[in-house]
């Protein structure tokens, strides 16, 4: 008898978001196993931040079904979409921190407040150890020396890093990345590209949108090519870049390569 | 000369000083309440009901196209037909805590909205309720950008409460009026209550900067990033 198939982190089925009229998203269907890289990858507005926000609730979808670790988050009966009650909601939400493209560290707050932030105060952990091990995180990701800084006084990578050290300190079950390089100066990126590789290394599960063709092609375990409001296309890194089928990713790929 | 400053200042200074405690009450008691009206109307406001921000709304229109003195006055005279009998002193209390309230609530709804709203996502996305966020992430942020506009609120107030004597609140403007009239020295003694309106003012003005700068956090203080910076660096490199 063979072992049955362990059950995806995140199960996404028909996922729907409008905008007033303006539909966005138009029935993503997604699965993310653990310990899984996931990259989301396409053109502009084709609807992968909205994917993200609709993930961990930032945004509320209007339609499908989102399941997280076994709990359901969303789901529709009949025509009536139900989500779970936002103490539900804020617990998932604290297992999946995101990380931003343009950081929004607390700016009132030093980096290492910014990183027992949610351990202190979501989690109610006891502060002796939350701040040894925040300190341990931000030795992780190169800032040690960096705890006591506002983040104004930080460059852009040292402030993306201080984002993913404040979203490792939830001890998360995935993180999600939403464009977490395209605010950064180009000698910026390859350390932020750093420490996130190091921790797909370590086997965390991630869900990355990013325009770095090379990094998501070296990374990722399975790329989905997002566009139009759904996942056109999905597949391995190889898959994907070497072999694309529709016209609209072909036309995508050949755009960035150019 | 002589008889003002040796004769006028040391008989009647004792009473106008009385009155300035009075101003001072009434002004820093209109500024408590004053805050806490605007901070109210200002999460009304920004609240999303229907009702709510839109009555908010029309009592600061209101209250802002109103001179002060006619509210003072209206207060004053309609209260009393109502039934409520406020004495004179918390009447001034409550006119000047609406009108600046009204204002104030301008303010904190600006101040809040300019903070971005990615300070939100992210408090929330760490799994913060919109109350922690909001307690914790925007508010703080929100005052800090609001307390220069507030101190110089009240630094207005302290002048305009001057209108409560309108309303026979003894304050520092009414001890003038009344040594005006039972020694017709009209002159010297306006004199004597400009002064200590300008004594009041400054201190005022210096103690609002002094607690602006208190509170100006080291991440937006002009040139405090790179000195702070260069003072880790200097820290690193050995003696
Ligand atoms: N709050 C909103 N209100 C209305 N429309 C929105 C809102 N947020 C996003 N949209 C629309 O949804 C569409 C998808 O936006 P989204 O930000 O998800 O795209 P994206 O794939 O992340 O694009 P980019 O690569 O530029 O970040 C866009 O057409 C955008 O205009
Ligand atoms: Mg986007």
């Amino acid at each position: 008898m063979s072992a049955p198939a362990a059950r995806p982190l995140v199960e996404i089925r028909g996922l729907r978001k409008s905008y007033g009229q303006t539909e966005v998203l138009a029935g993503v269907e997604l699965m993310v196993a653990k310990g899984e890289v996931t990259f989301l990858i396409g053109p502009s507005g084709g609807g992968k931040s909205t994917l993200l926000r609709c993930i961990n609730f930032l945004e509320t979808p209007s339609g499908g079904e989102i399941i997280f670790d076994g709990e359901r988050l969303c789901h529709e009966d009949g025509n009536l979409f139900h989500h779970a009650p936002e103490r539900v909601l804020r617990e998932a939400r604290a297992r999946m921190p995101m990380v931003f493209q343009h950081f929004n560290l607390f700016a009132h707050r030093t980096v290492l407040q910014n990183v027992t932030e949610g351990p202190l105060v979501v989690q109610k952990r006891p502060r002796a150890e939350v701040e040894a091990e925040a300190l341990a995180i931000l030795a992780r990701v190169g800032l040690a020396d960096r705890a006591s800084f506002y983040p104004a006084q930080l460059s852009g990578g040292q402030k993306q890093r201080v984002a993913i050290a404040r979203a490792l300190a939830m001890r998360p079950s995935l993180i999600l990345f939403d464009e977490p390089t395209s605010a950064l100066d180009p000698e910026l990126v390859a350390g932020v590209l750093d420490t996130i590789r190091a921790l797909a290394e370590e086997g965390m599960t991630l869900v990355v949108v990013s325009h770095e063709m090379k990094f998501a092609r070296h990374l990722a375990d399975k790329v989905h090519f997002v566009a139009g409001g759904h996942i056109e296309e999905s597949g391995t890194p190889d898959r994907i870049f070497d072999a694309p089928e529709s016209e609209r990713l072909k036309s995508f790929i050949s755009s960035i390569l150019a | 000369m002589y008889d003002f400053f040796f004769v006028l200042i040391p008989r009647h200074m004792p009473f106008l000083l009385e009155g300035a405690l009075v101003t001072l009450e009434i002004s820093l008691l209109s500024m408590v309440f004053a805050v806490l009206i605007g901070l109210a109307c200002a999460l009304g406001r920004l609240s999303g009901g229907r009702v709510l921000p839109r009555v908010i709304a029309v009592y600061v229109e209101i209250w802002r196209d109103v001179p002060l003195i006619v509210q003072l006055m209206v207060i004053f005279f309609t209260l009393p037909q109502a039934g409520i009998s406020l004495p004179a002193f918390w009447a001034g209390v409550l006119g000047l805590s609406l009108n600046v309230g009204a204002y104030l609530s301008e303010v904190f709804r600006a101040a809040i909205t300019s903070i971005d709203s990615g300070q939100r996502d992210a408090g929330l996305s760490i799994g913060m309720s919109r109350l922690t966020v909001f307690i914790r992430v925007i508010l703080p942020q929100a005052l800090r950008i609001a307390v220069p506009t507030i101190g110089g609120y009240f630094i207005s107030l302290l002048k305009d409460s001057s209108l409560v004597s309108f309303i026979s609140v003894s304050d520092l403007l009414r001890h003038g009026t009344i040594l005006i009239s039972n020694t017709y020295r009209s002159m010297e003694i306006y004199f004597m209550v400009a002064i200590i309106y300008f004594v009041m003012s400054s201190v005022a003005s210096i103690a609002v900067r002094m607690v602006e700068q208190h509170l100006t956090p080291t991440y937006l203080r002009a040139g405090a990033a790179k000195a702070e910076s260069r003072r880790a660096e200097a820290a690193r490199v050995p003696a």
